[in-house]
C-alpha cells in the first residue's frame, strides 16, 4: 500500500457526564429499565419547551478548552429528520455556530492532529429491532424504542482529515478520551456507548488532492475501528486499481464479517432542513466564566508526557504508557522520596497493574528502586519485591531480606565464571570467535548456579570483559 | 358584568363563585349548539374549583384577583388530564400529563376554566374553518366567520359564555377575531407569556394572550398570566409592570402614528374610516396624531408565510403516530407515518407542513427562509424608525369585517391577506391590540393599537381611551 495514502477524519460523539439530561431535569445515566429516565421534554410532548443545562454548556467548555479549542457565541439548530428514535422529529444539534471550534491534539507519538470543532447536540433513543429477518428495521417484525438515552448531552468532536492510518486514528481516539476523562467531561466508556465513533476514509496518491470518501459508522471499539479503516482503505484502492470509481456514501461496518457494506448513497442522504431552533437563546458565556473554567483544568495527558520526558528523561513511549495508565503522579512521587527515575519508570510501565498504584507507598517505592540502582537487587529480585510491596505492603528491605535477597558480589561472579570457562572450554572458544549466542549459554550457567540471584547485566558485562 | 366586579364580589362573599361558574355553564348549555365555540367543556373540574374558591372565601383566605372568574381557553393550550385537541383529529386521545403555566397562573389567580374553545388546527387560518370538529359561527351572523384562529375563544367572550378567555396569535389569530366579534384581543411582547404548555405552531412568533369584553379585564388576565418563566427559554426576564393601574392616564401629549402602509389598498374603507375615526377620539383628548410610513411592511406578509410555516413544518414532525394521539397503522413505518399524517391532518395544515419543508430545503434555504429572516429585520428597523416619531402606533386589525362561511375557503392567498394587518408586530415581537371601535354595515370593527416591545402600558392606556370614545 506504500503508493497509497489513507486519509481519515473522525467524528466522535461523547456522552457528557451530567446528572441530567440536556434539555429536561431527567437523570442522565446509563441501563435502567427502558423509558423510566424520561419527561415531556424527552418525549417530545406537544408543549413542552427546552431549558439548556448549564452543566453541559459547562463540560463542552471543559472539553473544547482541553483540546485547544476557541469557546464562540453559539447557537442550536434543528436537525428534522423522521425516525421512531427521534421524538420530536427533530434532533437539537449545533451547526454553523459551535460552541468550540479550530482545535487540536497531539498524539503521544509527537503528532498534531486538528479539531474542527466540538459542538453540543442531544442524543436520540434507542431502538431494538425485533424480528426473524435480522437487527436492522428493514428485517423487523416490529420495533421496540426506549427514551432513556434520547435528550443526553454529547459533544460531538469532529477531527480534520488529518490522520494517515488505523493506528493513527486508534491513536486519536485514545488521546481524546483521556483528555476528556481527565478534565472529568466524560467517562469515555466505549462498551457502554459513551464514546461513539463514526470514520471518514478516503485514500490517494501522496500529494494528489483528496480522494471521495465513505464515512463508515457502527464503529463499536477501538480494535473495529482499525479493522474497519483497513478494509475500507483496501477496498477504495482495490476498486481505483481495477478502473472503478469510488462513490460517496455512508457505509456500515459489519464486525462480524470483518467488511464495510453500503448504508446509503450520496443521493439517498438526507436533507435536514437545519434551522435556528426557536425555543433556545443564543449561548453565550460570560468571557469570565470561561476563564474559570481554564484555570480550573487538571493537567492533561500531553502535559503530563512532556513533564516524564523533560523532568525525568523518559523516553516518549514509556511516557504514553505510564501517563495512559495515570502513574505518573506515582512515579514523581517516587522521584521526589529519592527514588531511582529510570527506574520508576520502568516498573511503572511494566510491573505495575492498572489500579495497583493506589496501593502502593511512594516512600516504599521510592526505596525499592533505591535499592536496585544501589545494586542491592537485581531487576528480577526487585519485581519479586515489588509484587509483594503491591500486595501486602511493607518495608523493600525487609521483603528482600525474607526472601533472602542479595546481590551477589562481582569477585564472587568472578570466581564463578572461572570454573565454568574451566569446565566447558569448547563453548569459551566459540565465543571468544565471536559466537555471540554462547553468551546465553554462560548467563544462564550463572544463574542456575546463583538460583537466579545473579543480576544479568552485570554477567552480560563481565563475559564481555573476558572476551580477548 | 365585568370579570373584574365579578371577582371582586366573589372575594367580598356577596357572590358565590359555584353561581358564577353555573351561570357561564347554564350560557355555555344554551349557546354552544348553534355556534361551536366551546369543544370541550370542563364542569365537573370548574365546578369543584369554583366550591374551593368559596370556601376559601368563607375560611377568611385570599384568593386571586380573578376569584371564581370563568373562562374558556384555546384548545392548544395543555391542560393536564383533559383533551387538548387543537382543533386536529392527529392528537385524538391524547390527554397531556400537565398544565400549560399559564392555566397554573390562571388557577392562581383564582380564575375557573370552564371549557377549552375551538380554534383553526394548530392554530393555522383566519377564521376557525380550518378546525377538525366544524367551524364555530360567528355571534351576530351564523352564515359569517368569528375570525381566527382563536374563534371560539372570541365567540365564547362576545356571547356572555365566558366574560374572559385565552387566545393564541401567531400572525393576528387574537386580534382578527376579537376585531371581528367585538371584543377586545391583545397579543402581549413576544416572551412577555410563557408558551411553556402551548402547542407550538411557529415558536418565534406564537404569544398567548387575553380576550375579554372590555380593557380593564384584558389587562388583569395579562397581569395574571405573564411574567417570567424558567421553563420557557424565550420568556422575557422581568415581572409583568401594573398594567390596570395606568388605564386612566389618559393620552395627554402621547404621539400616535397612524401607519400609512395598513391604511389604503385593500383595506374596506368603512374600516378604514373607522380608524381615522379613533384617532380622532385620541386627538380630542389630547394625543399628538401623525402619520407614520414603515415600507417594510409591504414585504411583512410574504415573509411571515415563509417564516411560520417553516418552523411549523418542524414543530409538527412529532405528530408522527408514535408515542400519541392518532396511528394509523401500517406495515412498515414510513408508511405508517405516511398514513397517520395524511389522515390525521387536514388540508391547510398540509399546506403550510409542504410549504415550510421546502422553503427549508437545500438550495432554496437561502431565497427563501434566510430572506424572509432579513425581512424580519427590516420590520424591525422600520417599526424602530416609526416608534422615533409615535409612543403608539395605530391601524386597522383586518382589512375587512367578518366575512362569509366558505368565501375564502378555495383562496388561501386571499385568506392569507386577512393578516396584513395583524402579521408585522408578531415579526417584530412586539405588543398590539384589537379595540372593539364601533361597527360597519351591522358587524363590529376593531382598531388596532400597537407599541414597541414592553410598552404594554402605553398601549392599553391609549386603549382605554378608545373604549371610552369608542361610540358610533
Amino acid at each position: 500500500m506504500s503508493e497509497w495514502e489513507t486519509v481519515i477524519g473522525l467524528e466522535v460523539h461523547v456522552e457528557l457526564s451530567t446528572a441530567t439530561k440536556l434539555f429536561s431535569g431527567s437523570p442522565n445515566h446509563f441501563g435502567g429499565e427502558p423509558n423510566t429516565n424520561i419527561d415531556p421534554v424527552t418525549l417530545g410532548l406537544p408543549g413542552a419547551l427546552p431549558v439548556l443545562n448549564r452543566s453541559a454548556v459547562e463540560l463542552a467548555i471543559r472539553a473544547g478548552l482541553a483540546l485547544g479549542c476557541t469557546v464562540q457565541p453559539s447557537v442550536f439548530a434543528r436537525k428534522n429528520y423522521f425516525y421512531p428514535d427521534m421524538p420530536k422529529g427533530f434532533q437539537i444539534s449545533q451547526y454553523d455556530r459551535p460552541i468550540n471550534v479550530d482545535g487540536s491534539i497531539e498524539l503521544p507519538g509527537g503528532t498534531v492532529i486538528g479539531i474542527e470543532r466540538a459542538h453540543l447536540e442531544e442524543d436520540t433513543g434507542k431502538s431494538t429491532h425485533v424480528g426473524s429477518g435480522g437487527t436492522r428495521i428493514h428485517d423487523a417484525d416490529y420495533s421496540l424504542v426506549d427514551f432513556n438515552r434520547a435528550g443526553v448531552p454529547l459533544l460531538e468532536i469532529v477531527s480534520r482529515p488529518d490522520l494517515r492510518s488505523a493506528e493513527d486514528a486508534k491513536a486519536y481516539v485514545s488521546e481524546l478520551r483521556a483528555v476528556l476523562v481527565t478534565v472529568g467531561a466524560s467517562d469515555g466508556k466505549m462498551e457502554e456507548g459513551s464514546l461513539r465513533v463514526d470514520c471518514n476514509v478516503s485514500v490517494r496518491r501522496p500529494g494528489a488532492p483528496l480522494g471521495t470518501r465513505c464515512e463508515v459508522k457502527n464503529v463499536n471499539s477501538l480494535r473495529s475501528l482499525g479493522r474497519a479503516i483497513d478494509y475500507e482503505a483496501r477496498r477504495q484502492i482495490d476498486l481505483i486499481e481495477s478502473g472503478e470509481a469510488v462513490s460517496q456514501e455512508t457505509r456500515h461496518w459489519n464486525d462480524d464479517t470483518g467488511r464495510t457494506q453500503t448504508l446509503r448513497s450520496k443521493e439517498e442522504a438526507t436533507d435536514y432542513r437545519y434551522f435556528p431552533e426557536p425555543d433556545l437563546v443564543e449561548v453565550d458565556p460570560d468571557p469570565a466564566w470561561i476563564e474559570e473554567i481554564r484555570s480550573s483544568l487538571p493537567s492533561l495527558p500531553r502535559e503530563r508526557r512532556h513533564r516524564l520526558v523533560d523532568e525525568l528523561g523518559a523516553d516518549p513511549l514509556s511516557a504514553a504508557i505510564v501517563v495512559e495508565r495515570g502513574l505518573d503522579r506515582l512515579v514523581f512521587d517516587a522521584v521526589a522520596a529519592g527514588g531511582d527515575a529510570a527506574r520508576a519508570l520502568n516498573h511503572a510501565r511494566n510491573n505495575v497493574a492498572d489500579g495497583e498504584a493506589d496501593r502502593l507507598d511512594a516512600a516504599g517505592f521510592a526505596s525499592l528502586t533505591t535499592m536496585e540502582a544501589d545494586g542491592a537487587l537485581t531487576a528480577t529480585q526487585a519485581k519479586t519485591v515489588l509484587a509483594e510491596l503491591i500486595a501486602e505492603g511493607g518495608d523493600p528491605a525487609e521483603i528482600a531480606a525474607r526472601h533472602g535477597f542479595q546481590a551477589m558480589d562481582t569477585s564472587e561472579l568472578d570466581a564463578l565464571l572461572d570454573s565454568l570457562i574451566e569446565a566447558h572450554p569448547d563453548d569459551w572458544a566459540k565465543f571468544c570467535a565471536g559466537e555471540q549466542k554462547v553468551m546465553g549459554f554462560f548467563v544462564g550457567q550463572v544463574m542456575k548456579a546463583t538460583r537466579g540471584q545473579a543480576d544479568g547485566k552485570v554477567v552480560t558485562a563481565l563475559l564481555m570483559g573476558r572476551r580477548p | 358584568m365585568s370579570a373584574l366586579d365579578t371577582a371582586a364580589q366573589v372575594r367580598a362573599g356577596q357572590r358565590c363563585a359555584l353561581d358564577v361558574v353555573e351561570e357561564s355553564l347554564a350560557a355555555i348549555e344554551s349557546r354552544n349548539a348553534d355556534l361551536n365555540a366551546v369543544l370541550l367543556v370542563t364542569a365537573d373540574a370548574a365546578r369543584a374549583a369554583a366550591a374551593s374558591i368559596d370556601r376559601r372565601v368563607a375560611a377568611g383566605e385570599p384568593v386571586g384577583p380573578l376569584a371564581g372568574v370563568p373562562l374558556v381557553v384555546k384548545d392548544n393550550t395543555c391542560t393536564r388530564g383533559l383533551p387538548t385537541t387543537c382543533g386536529s383529529r392527529i392528537l385524538n386521545g391524547w390527554r397531556p400529563p400537565y398544565d400549560a403555566t399559564v392555566v397554573r397562573r390562571l388557577a392562581d389567580a383564582g380564575a375557573v376554566i370552564v371549557g377549552k374553545a375551538n380554534m383553526d388546527e394548530f392554530a393555522m387560518g383566519s377564521s376557525t374553518e380550518n378546525s377538525a370538529f366544524g367551524p364555530t359561527r360567528h355571534p351576530i351572523d351564523p352564515d359569517r366567520v368569528p375570525g381566527g384562529s382563536s374563534g371560539g375563544s372570541a365567540v365564547a367572550v362576545a356571547t356572555g359564555m365566558v366574560p374572559v378567555a385565552l387566545g393564541s396569535d401567531t400572525g393576528g389569530s387574537i386580534r382578527q377575531p376579537a376585531s371581528f366579534c367585538g371584543v377586545v384581543g391583545v397579543k402581549p411582547t413576544y416572551g412577555r407569556v410563557s408558551r411553556l404548555g402551548l402547542v407550538a405552531y411557529a415558536s418565534s412568533l406564537d404569544q398567548i394572550g387575553p380576550m375579554a369584553t372590555n380593557v380593564a379585564d384584558a389587562a388583569a388576565v395579562l397581569e395574571a398570566i405573564a411574567g417570567h418563566d424558567p421553563g420557557d427559554s424565550t420568556s422575557i426576564p422581568e415581572p409583568c409592570p401594573p398594567i390596570g393601574a395606568h388605564l386612566g392616564d389618559g393620552v395627554d401629549g402621547v404621539r400616535v402614528g397612524v401607519v400609512a402602509e395598513l391604511m389604503g389598498d385593500g383595506i374596506d374603507p368603512a374600516v378604514a374610516a373607522r380608524v381615522l375615526a379613533a384617532a380622532e377620539v385620541l386627538a380630542a383628548a389630547g394625543a399628538d396624531v401623525v402619520e407614520v410610513a414603515i415600507p417594510a411592511l409591504r414585504s411583512a406578509l410574504s415573509a411571515y408565510y415563509i417564516i411560520a410555516p417553516a418552523e411549523a413544518s418542524s414543530n409538527l414532525s412529532r405528530f408522527d403516530g408514535v408515542r400519541f394521539g392518532l396511528r394509523v397503522p401500517a406495515s412498515t413505518t414510513p408508511e405508517m407515518y405516511e398514513r397517520t399524517r395524511s389522515e390525521g391532518f387536514g388540508a391547510e395544515v398540509k399546506r403550510r407542513i409542504m410549504l415550510g419543508t421546502y422553503a427549508l430545503s437545500a438550495g432554496y434555504y437561502d431565497a427563501y427562509y434566510a430572506t424572509a429572516q432579513k425581512v424580519r429585520t427590516l420590520v424591525l428597523d422600520g417599526f424602530a424608525a416609526a416608534y422615533r416619531d409615535a409612543h403608539v402606533l395605530l391601524s386597522p386589525v383586518a382589512p375587512t369585517t367578518a366575512f362569509r362561511l366558505g368565501e375564502n375557503t378555495e383562496d388561501p392567498l386571499t385568506m392569507y391577506l386577512n393578516d396584513v394587518c395583524t402579521i408585522p408586530t408578531n415579526l417584530a415581537g412586539h405588543p398590539a391590540m384589537s379595540v372593539p371601535f364601533g361597527h360597519a354595515e351591522g358587524l363590529p370593527v376593531g382598531v388596532q393599537v400597537l407599541a414597541p416591545a414592553l410598552a404594554e402600558i402605553d398601549m392599553f392606556r391609549t386603549a382605554a381611551v378608545l373604549e371610552a370614545g369608542g361610540a358610533e
